[in-house]
């Protein structure tokens, strides 16, 4: 489960392609998640503005992330948490194991957490003998798969009815729960009831964070279910894992993103729930953990600020950028490879496992630039994709015969009349081989082109001669 | 140990090596202040409300994503509008009051089916009414101070989650709930924004309510809520 098949990316695309119950899965988010954002969007005509605020926001937090996280640090212990600074993965599994060690735990209650996967934490607990319960639909779900998520806000995105009918029927029976249960309201109140202990019953509470509060010392959540809620609201012990650059400086800055993220995400205004918590209970109080940790996860984050892909830490996971991505949609998340599919996977990957591995995914782009014009912080993931490519070109990966198509491409590039003169001869063939049907279902050296669909055949004149029959300059301006 | 790694020498802590690695990105050492942080955008027109139109937008996007909203007078309808609502959905007569001193001088044996426990929630507990801090028009949010009075699992424990909102803590956009709180002012414990009904859309993207929350938010405003409560700014 915790293994990167990212180098399979290819394997598992074409695999994904002929699954039928994944394209099923994936047509509905399309259109899903597609037309609830537009919607959303169409009623709040000032979006943009916040677009270009969250992102100024974002940068300034950056340029000084040392003084917000210091200043995070100060307040979060001044109001009772202990905070802790994680430089890998390794160190944050570390962290939270010697935690639950500490507190005697048997029992870990999760919410749903993109940092955790990225870290591996389940296999490492579950390693140490604790049970985990994963307490978000999706993550429950696939956790009774033992798959990974495909989707970084709905997990078992890629998951039918039938198949989350099988898991419930198969791993209920032995809770007393003999019954196939067939539509959905009915799986999730089975579900509902099944998770409830465990938040009652267990030692530890672990969530993500969608914001730390730099001038409060507060984390804050946003979900849906009220899982991650529960989740910490009656553990004894709460233990967030954030990653650096989840800190903002104000309650107000907050506000300024929370205008984007549920937006951006589901469609929605408003998640139905936004936590802030600070600290641990308080005298009086009948729920609140008895003690909060905060893990600050670096995991090479601190290594891209000042470099070409310091924007990508922007981003605040709300999933866009893979619902509109046509790449996603035709193979889905696992294909992937690791823990962040879709667009902001192709950048991040990388980043995260090496080019080496990782070089498939920013290859695998048409440079459309949907995920650039819905991504609510207006990261620049096609440039990104283009910065792995040439990192991808320059250590040599690419095979041999693509470095010399390259090659031959980059001379012809370079000389005006040679390239005129072979795509005018590419044109002609190309209408030749479409003989008159406007498409080409075979070609010669295409094949990969030419097996999944048709390629269109050139049409009328080359945008050159339109060009200078237009009176265009040619020479430099 | 936790939080440190060690290197060849000296043990090099994490938060050091960390910090220390920002730092160098920057080409600074470290700061005693940062510069002012960019300005925010004028609020959207639809959190630019004030007063009678804010309730009204506020009740409007709150029904939106299935809360339901009724308006009373004042706290003395309060038992014959929550038991009208419970016999309405068929709900037991019995129901949790968080232990806010406003509810002590309501008048319960007005209604004398309603069986009432103080205090707060615990597993069993299906139907709990406490009072909201402060709500907002933007977006049709409560706004919900966790602390004794109120616990934070009142908005998460309950199937049905029976909500009374002053109507003069109806604010128009996500800043004025914060408004009480931020640097240098007491920041409850939990504060939460509860937007409808819990629900989930992780089966086959259809929407769900209840999914680990409450089924159920219904919202009761009280128009005259005595003259202890300070208005949203």
């Amino acid at each position: 489960m915790v293994d990167i098949t990212t180098p399979a990316f290819k394997e598992a695309g074409r695999e994904a392609l002929a699954d039928p119950h994944l394209q099923a899965a994936l047509t509905k988010l399309r259109t899903g998640f597609g037309a609830r954002r537009a919607s959303a969007i169409e009623q709040l005509p000032e979006f943009d503005d916040f677009r270009d605020a969250a992102r100024d926001l974002k940068d300034h937090t950056l340029e000084h992330l040392d003084y917000y996280l210091e200043l995070y640090e100060r307040n979060a212990i001044a109001a009772g948490v202990s905070v802790h600074w994680a430089a890998d993965a390794r160190e944050a599994r570390e962290i939270v194991g010697d935690l639950c060690k500490a507190v005697g735990a048997r029992r870990i209650a999760k919410g749903k957490s993109m940092i955790s996967e990225e870290i591996a934490l389940n296999p490492y607990l579950e390693a140490l003998g604790y049970t985990v319960g994963e307490t978000d639909l999706g993550e429950y779900i696939i956790q009774l798969a033992d798959e990974r998520p495909s989707h970084i806000i709905g997990p078992a995105i890629h998951k039918t009815v039938d198949q989350v009918a099988d898991l419930f029927f198969e791993h209920h029976a032995p809770l007393g729960k003999t019954k196939r249960l067939e539509n959905i309201p009915d799986l999730v109140a089975e579900a509902r009831d099944v998770l409830r202990d465990g938040y009652f019953e267990s030692d530890v509470g672990i969530t993500g964070a969608n914001f730390l509060i730099a001038e409060t010392g507060s984390m804050s959540i946003v979900t849906n279910e009220g899982n991650g809620d529960l989740t910490q609201g009656l553990c004894r012990t709460h233990i967030v894992l954030a990653s650096l650059e989840k800190v903002v400086p104000s309650l107000d800055d907050m506000a300024l993103i929370l205008r984007l993220l549920a937006r951006s995400a589901t469609g929605q205004e408003m998640a139905a729930y936004t936590s802030l918590t600070t600290g641990p209970r308080r005298e009086g109080e009948s729920d609140g953990p008895e003690a909060v940790h905060v893990v600050l996860v670096d995991n090479g984050r601190s290594a891209m600020l000042g470099t070409p892909l310091q924007d990508v830490l922007r981003c605040i996971r709300c999933g866009s950028c893979m619902n509109h991505c046509p790449v996603y949609g035709a193979v889905g998340g696992h294909a992937y490879g690791w823990v962040y599919p879709g667009p902001i996977g192709a950048v991040m990957t990388p980043a995260m496992i090496g080019i080496e591995k990782g070089r498939h995914l920013p290859n695998a782009s048409t440079f459309c630039g949907r995920c650039e014009e819905v991504c609510p912080m207006r990261i620049p993931l096609p440039r990104m994709m283009r910065y792995w490519r040439a990192k991808d070109f320059e250590a040599g990966l690419p095979p041999a015969r693509q470095r010399l198509w390259l090659a031959l491409w980059a001379w012809l590039a370079r000389r005006p009349t040679a390239y005129r003169l072979a795509t005018g001869l590419a044109m002609r063939a190309l209408r030749l081989l479409a003989g008159g049907r406007g498409r080409i279902a075979r070609a010669p050296l295409a094949a990969g082109w030419t097996g999944g669909r048709d390629l269109p055949a050139p049409e009328g004149r080359s945008f050159q001669a339109q060009w200078s029959a237009r009176g265009g300059s040619r020479g430099r301006s | 140990m936790v939080g440190a790694r060690r290197l060849a020498g000296p043990v090099v802590s994490s938060r050091d090596a960390i910090l220390g690695r920002i730092r160098k990105s920057r080409g600074r050492g470290p700061l005693d202040a940062a510069p002012p942080r960019p300005a925010h955008p004028p609020l959207p027109a639809r959190a630019q409300v004030e007063g009678e139109a804010a309730v009204a937008q506020f009740a409007e996007r709150a029904e939106a994503v299935s809360a339901t909203v009724i308006r009373i007078a004042t706290l003395a309808d309060l038992p014959d509008t929550v038991g009208a609502y419970l016999a309405s959905q068929n709900l037991p007569s019995d129901l949790l009051v968080s232990d806010d001193p406003r509810f002590d001088a309501v008048p319960w044996d007005d209604r004398p089916t309603l069986e009432i426990r103080r205090g707060a929630p615990a597993k069993c507990d299906l139907v709990m009414m406490c009072f909201a801090d402060a709500a907002i028009a933007e977006t049709g949010s409560l706004v919900m101070a966790g602390d004794a009075d109120n616990p934070y699992m009142a908005s998460f424990v309950p199937e049905t989650a029976i909500v009374v909102l002053p109507k003069s803590r109806v604010g128009g956009g996500l800043e004025a709930a914060f408004a009480d709180f931020g640097a240098g002012k007491a920041m409850p414990r939990a504060l939460t924004f509860v937007t409808g009904p819990s629900r989930t859309g992780d089966i086959a993207l259809q929407i769900e309510l209840g999914a680990h929350g409450p089924r159920r938010v219904h919202i009761v405003i009280v128009d005259d809520d005595g003259d202890e409560e300070k208005p949203l700014p």
